[in-house]
């Protein structure tokens, strides 16, 4: 898979997911500075985020559009500095993205799973 | 201001070696002067480039102290580090002999960027009236004065990375073009562009705009090419 026009998708998609983590860290960010208030305990957010639909569904569109970004990003690099041809360093780009998405889903489930 | 500046200035071919010279320090010189005066007083075989002298035919752009820059408007009072001069040819390019590099490969890469352009027009028709404020002219204009220097072209990262990457000169080129309105070839050109040896190699960190000696953004440039073929690529039209 290469060519001008999975380029040009492969770009939409870092910069659309750019997009979305400069929102999702700003909320998160945010978030964070509010609930620390009342001193933050592992029992206390789990108090709060436990079975909570919006926590769930807030964290893991933030993994994924993470695992997105990090990947399209990593696999330039790994053409420019380790000199990779286009196929091979997509396809660990893609490895590495599913075990972005695999550990963070994980990570979101454990936060909201009562 | 001593009397003495201290120059290295690169020998030879890709394997070559600085050599330093001495030469007078005068006022209002430039690096251009100081390579003519070696050439001139010291050594008739140092082989560099140049024609206009008053930065509008390009061809006078080195490495100076590590940066590349059009050294007939540069003046060595704003880039000697206390009397030191250090001179080299152009990065990214292959070195001819001692200053002198080889702009094929570079101009070449403005033809496979479709940087040529296509009218429909013929010489019995009247002139194109193009609005001088129109969007696209606008932008066009930004880079239209480029004369070729390859200064952005060697201080581009991404250039020395890629091979196959056109670089920031050609894609500004083609950016010029697909602003054109007079310009048929647009699909074409956007076909060209797209792509990690075109537009989408660019990591958008303007080390080309911070250099070039025009003032021209051959960043925004790129950016703006992005749009375009991310536009045609939705429509199926890439
Ligand atoms: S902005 Fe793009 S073209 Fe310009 S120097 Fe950086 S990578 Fe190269
Ligand atoms: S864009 Fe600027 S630096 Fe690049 S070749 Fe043209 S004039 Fe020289
Ligand atoms: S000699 Fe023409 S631009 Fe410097």
């Amino acid at each position: 898979m290469s060519g001008p026009v999975t380029e040009a998708k492969l770009w939409y998609w870092q910069r659309v997911s750019a997009m979305a983590l400069a929102l999702f860290v700003l909320v998160h960010l945010a978030t964070m500075a509010w609930a620390v208030r009342g001193g933050l305990s592992a029992a206390e957010i789990l108090g709060r985020t436990r079975g909570s639909w919006v926590a769930g569904a807030f964290y893991g569109v933030f993994v994924m559009a993470a695992a997105v970004h990090a990947s399209i990003g990593l696999a330039t690099i790994a053409q420019e500095w380790l000199g990779l041809r286009a196929g091979p360093a997509r396809a660990l780009a893609a490895a590495f993205a599913l075990a972005l998405a695999v550990l963070g889903l994980r990570a979101v489930y454990a936060l909201v799973a009562a | 201001m001593s009397e003495e500046l201290v120059v290295k200035v690169w020998r030879g071919r890709e394997d070559g070696a600085f050599v330093a010279y001495r030469v007078p320090r005068r006022e209002n010189q430039t690096v251009l002067d100081v390579v003519t005066w070696i050439q001139r007083h010291l050594d008739p075989s140092l082989a560099y480039r140049y024609a206009c002298r008053v930065g509008m035919c390009g061809s006078c752009a080195m490495t100076v102290n590590g940066v590349a820059r059009w050294t007939c408007r540069t003046h060595v009072s704003r880039v000697a580090k206390g009397e030191a001069l250090e001179i080299a040819p152009l990065a990214n390019l292959p070195i001819v002999r001692d200053l002198a590099t080889d702009m094929r490969d570079f101009f070449d890469r403005w033809a496979r960027a479709r940087g040529q352009f296509t009218g429909a027009a013929t010489r019995h028709d009247d002139f194109a009236r193009v609005d001088p404020a129109s969007p696209a002219r606008v932008a066009a204009d930004a880079g239209i004065e480029c004369i070729g220097c390859g200064v952005c072209h060697a201080s581009c990262d991404v250039v020395a990375w890629r091979p196959a990457f056109v670089g920031p000169a050609a894609l500004n080129r083609a950016w010029t073009l697909v602003n054109d309105e007079r310009d048929t070839a647009g699909r074409e050109r956007l076909r060209a562009v797209a792509g990690d040896a075109g537009c989408h190699a660019c990591h958008t960190q303007g080390a080309c705009t911070e250099r070039c000696p025009k003032g021209i953004a051959p960043t925004a440039g790129i950016a703006g090419l992005k749009r375009l073929v991310a536009r045609a690529a939705v429509r199926g039209e890439l």
